[in-house]
């Protein structure tokens, strides 16, 4: 029998037959991987280890466990969502990077060490900045750039930490690292950079919203989500994760209320989302691990279906600007009421996913008795409640009618809507399922009447709190605009800086330049007028003439011996 | 679907039904307030257990997030050509 393989290698190996199989028997191939690698995944048996020798290191290329299993199912149902809603399309380039991408997050889910992860991590970087660069224009050429940069960049921290431990214990096994070694350190800031902590967020809302219409919905689920694995086996209840992603969890709030364009709304959600993630892994109980690993699948649902349904208004009405949107319930109907289960699932109201995962990383908060988190994550759901849950439907499908009239969407992508939108139902009404591929075994009941209740009211007065907004006036109208972001300080602040570095310190290193450029070309003729056929260095003396000088020489010597 | 039947008039563009929606929502939060009276919280701090704790934190974090998102464009906005070269 032929011994287990990483089943991200299904993806990856035949993501590169894509560009080589025609027409229907492509989409069959891009829509057949992900279930491979699903069926395979499931076949798998936790515990599984697969090892093998690489310049005398030895490389767990395949580590089956419960946490691990849950992300290797999760990618795979978003891999199938992903390719089915970008099915329609005839671009073998993205078809190709995309699987390769999907299939390396599943292989650095399953890797067992350090060097495996390195090259799966540095592989979802360089393949998925063609789903940015696909749009074709110069801005998602620059955008993709930076992502380039800033991805390529965390892997290279990686690969360092990972050398730095193998220095210090002599093992590259990826298992807990911690924070107290320089290693560890290094390592915890290239999973900090993909899990877009505070300050090394930006390439998130930089990039996703320049990438095509099918990309940002790939993207969504994979890069951050791996990350967020990546904390949880490497650095589960390190104190300060908890106040990071609280943190995470507030701050890109404000910027949602004030972004116009919905898909950046929608990346500075996910960045909140991540926070929920974050602040679980950091408090590090099992019920907040738990919490963690399905709010991670719940959500890479719910996001990938609020983005679909955004890229399908981008896609017909060729624009996300909420400045510009509104009114296209009546002619996109069906993609408004996906998106509408979506905004509820992120919101977490009852019977949708957001609330049976959501809320174990808030119970884990309070029961280790840190209300300042608590009330933080608190709050930061009414937070959600206004950016996923209103904004993005409201400013796109109603207000103010923009007198848009489009198609709905194409049937695949509103099969993948349906399938995600059934989705977040089925895990809303009937948790059982998700909670029984959970890490550890769960003892946690979501539907109580105090739960519901308590709920609801936050929700329904959040949504009361925005039409006394709206109907008041005082809702902040939304108009074409950028707001700066920390994106600034690289994209801005940073250029100035060398321009004016250049400014000052380019003359004088012309003149410098210029200085010794001219000593040299002395030299030059100098040594050109001596040594050349007749000059002096070059001609030959007699020897009779070289003994008279050492005469003189040895009477100079002479002279001022007595002298002295 | 042609262009005619998507500028029939839908039942969100009477203002008479927006309002009996908000209404709705009104009659339900109000409900959900009362509700309040009639369980067991299992509060794990003690202003979790004021009355309506969650209706107050909802309605006025909604707020207070939108009115400092406001503010916070005064200093962040710019316009859509900013980044353009």
């Amino acid at each position: 029998m032929m011994s287990e393989f990483n089943p991200g290698l299904i993806m990856i190996i035949g993501g590169f037959l894509v560009p080589l199989v025609p027409g229907l028997a492509r989409r069959a191939l891009l829509l057949g991987l992900p279930v491979a690698g699903m069926v395979y995944t499931i076949a798998l048996d936790p515990g599984t280890l697969v090892t093998s020798t690489f310049f005398g290191y030895s490389l767990e290329t395949l580590r089956v466990d419960k946490l691990s299993l849950v992300w290797g199912y999760i990618f795979h149902i978003a891999a199938f969502l992903g390719a089915l809603y970008a099915i329609h399309e005839d671009d073998r380039l993205q078809g190709t990077m995309a699987q390769i991408y999907m299939g390396s997050a599943v292989a650095a889910v399953f890797a067992g060490d350090l060097i495996t992860l390195f090259v799966f991590w540095e592989l979802t970087a360089v393949s998925s900045v063609f789903l940015i660069w696909a749009t074709g224009s110069e801005r998602s050429y620059r955008a993709g750039m930076r992502y380039l940069i800033i991805q390529v960049g965390s892997g290279v921290l990686l690969l360092a930490g990972a050398i730095l431990i193998l220095n210090d214990t002599g093992s590259i096994t990826f298992n807990h690292i911690g924070i107290e070694t320089l290693g560890g350190k290094l390592i915890f800031l290239a999973f900090g950079i993909k899990c877009a902590f505070p300050f090394l967020h930006n390439w998130l809302q930089d990039s996703y919203p320049e990438a095509t219409v099918t990309g940002t919905v790939i993207l969504s689920a994979f890069t951050t989500k791996l990350a967020v694995y990546a904390l949880a086996r490497g650095y589960a209840g390190t104190e300060i994760l908890i106040y990071i992603g609280a943190t995470m969890t507030a701050f890109p709030v404000f910027f949602a209320v004030i972004e116009n364009n919905l898909r950046r709304v929608l990346a500075y959600s996910l960045n909140n989302q991540l926070g929920f993630m974050v602040c679980g892994i950091g408090l590090g109980s099992e019920l907040a691990l738990n919490g963690t690993a399905s709010h991670a699948f719940a959500h890479i649902l719910y996001k990938a279906l609020l983005f679909m349904s955004m890229g399908a208004v981008l896609f017909r009405a060729g624009t996300v600007n909420a400045s510009a949107l509104g009114g296209l319930y009546k002619s996109m109907p069906w993609t408004a009421g996906f998106c509408i289960i979506g905004a509820m699932s992120i919101s977490a109201f009852p019977l949708f996913s957001g609330f049976v995962s959501k809320s174990m990383v808030l119970m884990a908060a309070a029961e280790q008795h840190r209300w300042i988190v608590w009330a933080v994550l608190i709050m930061a759901s009414a937070g959600v409640m206004e950016h996923s849950g209103i904004k993005i439907p409201y400013f796109a499908f109603f207000a103010h009618d923009s007198g848009r009239r489009v198609k709905e969407a194409p049937k695949n992508m509103l099969w993948a809507m349906g399938i995600a939108a059934f989705l977040c139902i089925g895990i809303g009404v009937y948790p059982a399922p998700l909670y029984a591929i959970l890490p550890y075994p769960v003892d946690y009941q979501p539907y109580t009447t105090a739960h519901v209740i308590t709920s609801l009211q936050l929700l329904v007065f959040a949504a009361l709190a925005f039409v006394y907004l709206i109907k008041s006036g005082l809702y902040p109208a939304e108009t074409p605009s950028v707001n700066l972001d920390f994106d600034w300080v690289y994209r801005r602040v940073l250029p100035k800086l060398v321009r004016a570095f250049i400014a000052v310190f380019g003359p004088i290193d012309r003149g410098l330049r210029s200085a010794a450029l001219s000593g040299i070309g002395w030299v030059m003729t100098a040594t050109k007028r001596y040594s050349s056929a007749d000059g002096m260095m070059a001609k030959t003396y007699p020897a009779g003439s070289m003994v008279a000088w050492v005469l003189i020489l040895l009477a100079v010597y002479l002279v001022f011996y007595f002298i002295g | 679907m042609s262009d005619r039947d998507d500028d029939k008039s839908h039942w969100l563009d009477h203002s008479g039904n927006v309002n009996k929606l908000v209404w709705t929502l009104v009659g339900f939060g109000a409900l959900l307030f009362i509700a309040d009276a009639f369980y067991d919280k299992h509060a794990h701090f003690s202003a979790e257990g004021y009355f309506g704790f969650y209706a107050i934190v909802g309605f006025f974090t909604f707020i207070g997030i939108v009115l400092a998102g406001k503010q916070l464009r005064k200093i962040l906005m710019r316009p859509e050509d900013y980044y353009d070269e």
